[in-house]
């Protein structure tokens, strides 16, 4: 395979300053990563510690394989929501091996608000329930949630895509073999009695779990009976005389290392149906990365030079190099898994439209998944394009996205404004997962762009002054410049996670291996406008 | 020379006496107890017999069913090795009765030295030097005090009954002789009704001396010079060597020339020792060493002398059992370099010295460079030192109850003695055995200790040296990171080799420990010596790991090993610090790891198996399955049972039923007594948890 150069001078004082700023967003993210990783205040943390339990974060560690990677999944969901009372929404989710399987984990955070449901936390739940359907990943659910937040129960409770999704999703997922784990180590109230008695398998803490439908307060006042939580909802009373659990625990660690040998006993086998090579790190050091990010998602740069430092062996099979070359398209090889990337390198017209059809088609046909890196500000405007009908053709491109069945995984590296979003496979269009890089803008258009077309709309406009068009237009860029941002986003699990750039190969390869443990269909496509 | 040889022993003796009469074309036949059946030396044998049940008694020592084998098998000797029946005149006498061939000495020669009394007379008569001391009937003090002169101090005073040091003085000077006779006649008056003494030499610094000797049937004994065994412990000898560190020409002289008279003396034939007590307390010298007693046998440290003079003293004995005169002369006999033994013991130093028994999952000893005295071996000791290895147990194999401990000796040749005993001591620190305990640790210790390495050592050498010697052997953190780095590693290797493709998740080095947005790091749960500990490790990215000791990152890398078990790995850790490189080798499984270092084996538990624990057991509440009547209560509230006893009874559905103790613990109360009729679910008794 063609092997990709680089055109970068990383001694260039250009590089330099670039590399100092993206530093410093990488440094940011990690540091907020940190503090919601967290979890609650360290009085709740104590707390939770001081009765013999694990923290969440420790029991994942624990549940998981010695070594195993751990791909989290919604880390900032809520992050400057709830008045930052939600770190991580309340929930640590994940995929990770136990057991030598991939696995997709969710655990309640108890040392927030007692592991209650923020609207966000039950977003992150669904969200990583359906990574799990689409992937067939077995679910881990170690519970300990006080169920509903109560103050915010109408955007938690009725709707559609709310808490009863989430036992839905459990039998779904259960009638296609895709294995459903409980491991009860905390409340499970209400509602949330669902998840252990909606599982499998499932696994209780002795004198810690508990699993009824109405806590000993709502019992006393509905019915007068006085009881004990243990007494009603207990390891004794489901273990032995209810049977709605399975296995008694005696502490934290032993409860994992039941779910441990439950995962062990699936019986599953992964199979790849694709031609893995031993991996190869790129030739090209990652870590340049950092220099060649421009600091403005308008400045354009040429996207091979994050491909190159992303693929194995920085090797690239460029599909149709000279034709449409706004949409870079190509073969070539991420952990050994081969992928065809698609990459923008500026504005859509309508042979990159067709070009990225077409490359989408081979890629279905020959059963290789997709990695679209997005950095798109739209398709082309004006009334030649319209007139060679660029609609139809970004249709084509939209159709073949969104009927490809082979696994896509969307990075957001830079801009992701309006129908570029649809042509790049953002969320709508169900990537497996889609991460962002914390440079990255996502609106429906530029900040800019929004605030002169609203200004131009505007009945006044054509009587303002500059100065008076200026304050029209500032905080409508400020209202874009803020929701655009990245953690904006990821707060509300747009995506599944803003990525230090360095980390994009780790990140894509263990995706996509963890999605090859759902076979890989045909795909039919829809009618593509001619 | 006869055909064929049965050896009446076991273990690492008969192996060894296997090797050489295999070598010289002899049928091998061993006996064997039901302990034994699968022991190394009836798998070397041509032919093995089984002999009876696992007690000595009924297999090993009964001279009549090793005859019966030896006529069954047809053997022409019998060799005894040592111990069992090795002294037994009575038994020698049988085989030579039977017309077989008995290699040894002559009964008479077995009498003769094994009356210890007599014994001591007959070396007299023979001008051997025997330790002074006067016990006779005439007890007044002047008697004593010229028996104490003639005696020389220092001198013991002891109460003919005494016992327990009662009775006892020990007397330095001539001039506080009479003080202190008159002192111990009171006690031993006041305490055994018995004011009679008797009086010995003092021996301040006894060493324990021994003379190989050897005689044929034609009346020549040798002397194949002398080893030195006063490292012991109890009576028990732990390490030995020859020649003896400190021996001069002409003390050598005189005591392997009184060893040869004492041999003569009672017309002995084949491998013997004399064993001789010297006061070492200004070194050794010609008279201050005594004759104590004779082994007419083979001497477990006979290896020693073999590395030194070359000579095969099994291949002699089976020579002269033949009626072939000695190989060689006294002075084609010499003293090449210099030989240590290190007796391997299953047992626990740590726990009394308690013999340590069952199966022996893991066995490794660093493999042997020579083998038993073959002249060649011993012709350049300036190679570098030698080690021999000779052992009677194996990997898989089982140490019993029924028998003497020892498993193994390990025996170096050097050119000098400090190099002798460096080699073994670093031998006893690679030696790997699990679960069984063994004192290789303490071995090293022994040999490491400055008085060792300056040959000051007397038979009181580690009853005094006890604080170092048996100074606790802890898991050190150095020791807990490479336990974690060994779990980790391991559970590693086990996940690489049940993927069957590249996977990132499993196959990458790179990805250990990968967290999103955050450090690699691990944390790895242990519970080593019962306390429990996470130890954080970040992956180095290649298989390598680094955490942190005393607050500094130190690199721990994994070395990959063989593998000869199905469950267990054999690979080393290395840690490297900035102070010096600390080498662990383990075996792990994904539940635990067993440490190696410096002889001595930890086991360190990481994460549980999900059955252990009191999972089944349940909160200890014995519960009615069904209606049913209680015939039976075997225990009583208050009484301790062990898990799986039975605590209550029932009958029904014509069915009798035990309820048994969940776990280990005591009944804290018993509802029911026999006739009740019980309701399902009931809870029947209670067994509380021991702590």
């Amino acid at each position: 395979m063609p092997k990709l150069t680089s055109a970068i001078d990383p001694s260039s004082p250009a590089f330099k300053a670039l590399e100092s700023t993206n530093r410093r967003l990488r440094d940011e993210l990690v540091e907020r990563v940190a503090q919601a990783a967290r979890g609650g205040s360290d009085k709740s943390r104590e707390r939770h510690v001081s009765r013999g339990k694990l923290l969440p974060r420790d029991r994942v560690e624990r549940l998981l394989d010695a070594g195993s990677p751990f791909l989290e999944v919604g880390q900032l969901a809520a992050f400057g929501m709830y008045d930052d009372q939600a770190p991580g929404a309340g929930m640590i989710c994940g995929v990770g091996r136990v057991s030598g399987r991939e696995v997709m984990i969710v655990a309640n955070d108890p040392t927030v608000k007692g592991g209650a449901y923020f609207p966000m936390t039950v977003k992150k739940h669904l969200r990583a329930q359906e990574i799990a359907e689409q992937n067939r990943l077995p679910c881990v659910y170690l519970v300990d949630s006080g169920g509903a937040n109560l103050p915010h129960q109408a955007e938690v409770f009725p709707d559609r895509e709310h808490f009863g999704r989430i036992f839905f999703n459990q039998a779904r997922m259960s009638a296609r073999d895709i294995p459903q784990i409980a491991c009860v180590m905390g409340s499970c109230t209400a509602g949330g009695a669902y998840v252990p008695a909606m599982s499998d398998e499932t696994v209780i803490v002795r004198n810690q779990g508990t699993i009824f439908l109405a806590g000993p307060p709502l019992v006393k006042a509905a019915t007068g009976e006085v009881i004990s939580a243990e007494d009603l909802g207990g390891a004794d009373t489901h273990g032995r005389k209810s049977g709605v659990v399975d296995h008694v625990a005696e502490n934290d660690e032993h409860a994992l290392e039941i779910v441990r040998s439950i995962v062990a006993n699936l019986n599953t086998v992964k199979d790849v149906p694709l031609d893995v090579r031993e991996p190869r790190p790129p030739a090209l050091d990652p870590e340049e990365l950092y220099g060649i990010i421009p600091d403005d998602v308008r400045a354009p740069y040429d996207v091979r030079e994050v491909i190159a430092r992303t693929v194995d062996g920085s090797e690239f099979d460029e599909f149709k190099r000279d034709y449409g070359t706004t949409l870079v398209c190509g073969f070539a090889r991420i952990w050994g898994y081969p992928v065809a990337i698609l990459a923008n390198n500026g504005v859509l017209f309508s042979e990159s439209a067709l070009k990225g059809a077409h490359f989408i088609q081979l890629a279905c046909k020959r059963k290789i998944p997709l990695v679209f890196l997005q950095n798109i500000s739209g398709f082309m405007v004006g009334g030649k394009y319209e007139a060679e009908g660029i609609a139809k053709n970004g249709a084509k491109l939209v159709t073949a996205v969104a009927s490809a069945e082979v696994p896509k995984f969307t990075v957001l590296i830079g801009g992701s404004f309006g129908a570029g979003n649809y042509g790049m496979c953002g969320r709508a269009y169900s990537p497996r997962f889609l991460f962002t890089w914390p440079n990255s803008r996502i609106s429906v258009m530029g900040g800019e762009q929004a605030a002169s077309v609203l200004a131009t709309v505007h009945r006044d406009a054509d009587t303002w002054t500059e100065d008076q068009a200026e304050a029209f237009k500032a905080p409508i860029r400020q209202k874009y410049e803020d929701e655009g941002n990245p953690y904006y986003a990821t707060a509300r699990l747009w995506d599944d996670g803003v990525i230090d750039p360095v980390q994009t190969r780790d990140v894509l390869g263990l995706a996509i291996s963890a999605s090859l443990n759902a076979p890989i269909p045909d795909t039919p496509f829809g009618v593509f406008r001619m | 020379m006869f055909k064929s040889v049965l050896v009446a022993n076991r273990g690492e003796i008969a192996c060894r006496v296997f090797r050489t009469a295999r070598a010289m074309g002899l049928r091998t036949i061993a006996v064997y107890s039901e302990a034994d059946a699968r022991a190394p030396h009836v798998q070397m044998a041509d032919e093995a017999v089984l002999l009876g049940p696992a007690q000595a008694s009924e297999s090993y020592l009964d001279g009549a069913k090793v005859l019966a084998a030896a006529r069954a098998t047809g053997a022409e000797a019998i060799h005894p090795g040592y111990g069992f029946l090795s002294e037994n005149a009575d038994f020698a006498e049988a085989v030579k009765a039977a017309g077989l061939v008995w290699i040894g000495p002559p009964p008479a020669s077995i009498r003769a030295m094994g009356l210890k009394d007599a014994a001591k007379k007959l070396m007299i008569e023979a001008g051997v030097p025997v330790t002074p001391g006067y016990q006779g009937e005439d007890q007044s003090a002047d008697t004593l005090k010229a028996e104490a002169d003639r005696i020389g101090y220092p001198v013991l005073i002891k109460a003919v009954a005494g016992g327990g040091g009662k009775g006892m003085r020990r007397v330095d000077r001539a001039e506080d002789f009479a003080d202190a006779l008159a002192s111990a006649q009171r006690e031993g008056q006041s305490s055994f009704g018995d004011p009679r003494v008797l009086i010995e030499t003092y021996i301040t610094r006894p060493r324990h001396i021994e003379v190989q000797v050897f005689g044929d049937t034609h009346g020549t004994v040798v002397h194949l010079n002398e080893r030195d065994c006063s490292l012991q412990r109890r009576h028990q000898k732990v390490i030995e060597e020859a020649p003896a560190p400190g021996m001069d020409t002409a003390t050598r002289e005189a005591v392997t020339a009184a060893a040869v008279r004492a041999a003569k003396a009672v017309n002995y034939e084949g491998a013997g020792t004399i064993e001789f007590i010297a006061d070492a307390s200004e070194g050794l010298k010609a008279d201050r060493i005594w004759f104590m007693e004779m082994n007419t046998r083979l001497q477990v440290e006979h290896p020693v002398t073999e590395a030194i003079t070359g000579v095969d003293l099994v291949e002699w004995q089976l020579r002269v059992a033949a009626g072939e005169p000695i190989p060689l002369k006294q002075d084609e006999i010499g003293i090449h370099g210099w030989a240590m033994e290190a007796r391997l013991y299953a047992e626990d130093p740590e726990n009394g010295f308690l013999p340590s028994v069952g199966a022996l999952e893991h066995f490794v000893l660093p493999p042997a460079d020579m083998g038993t005295g073959d002249p060649e071996d011993i012709d350049d000791p300036a190679d570098g030192p030698l080690l021999r290895v000779d052992t009677g147990v194996e990997e898989g194999g089982e140490v019993s109850q029924f028998y003497d401990p020892m498993i193994a000796k390990l025996i170096v040749h050097a050119e000098t003695r400090e190099a002798a005993a460096d080699h073994l001591a670093g031998v006893c620190r690679e030696v790997e055995v699990w679960p069984v305990r063994t004192n290789a640790a303490f071995l090293a210790r022994c040999l490491d200790h400055p008085r060792f390495v300056a040959g000051d050592v007397d038979t009181a050498f580690i009853a005094a040296e006890e604080d170092t010697l048996l100074a606790p052997w802890t898991l050190d953190d150095d020791g807990a990171l490479a336990a974690a780095v060994a779990l980790t590693h391991e559970a590693r290797k086990r996940a690489l080799a049940e993927e069957s493709a590249e996977t990132p998740w499993a196959t990458a080095p790179e990805l250990v420990g990968f967290r999103l947005n955050r450090p690699a790091t691990l944390a790895v749960p242990l519970r080593a010596g019962g306390e429990a500990r996470v130890v954080e490790l970040t992956p180095d990215g290649r298989d390598g790991y680094a955490g942190d000791l005393d607050g500094e990152a130190v690199p721990v890398q994994p070395w990959p090993g063989s593998g000869p078990h199905e469950s267990w790995y054999r690979t080393s850790v290395t840690l490297s610090p900035d102070r010096a490189p600390v080498s662990y080798r383990y075996l792990a499984d994904d539940h635990a790891a067993v440490l190696f270092r410096d002889g001595r084996a930890w086991r360190v538990d990481g994460r549980p198996a999900a059955a252990a624990g009191a999972a089944e057991a349940g909160d200890g509440a014995l519960r009615a399955p069904m209606p049913g009547k209680v015939v039976a209560v075997p225990v009583k509230a208050g009484d301790t049972v062990g898990k799986g006893q039975a605590v209550i009874v029932i009958e029904a559905m014509k069915m009798e039923q035990a309820l048994t103790a969940p776990f280990d613990g005591v009944v804290e109360s018993v509802a029911y007594s026999v006739g009740d009729q019980v309701g399902a679910d009931a809870v029947l008794a209670v067994v509380t948890a021991k702590d």
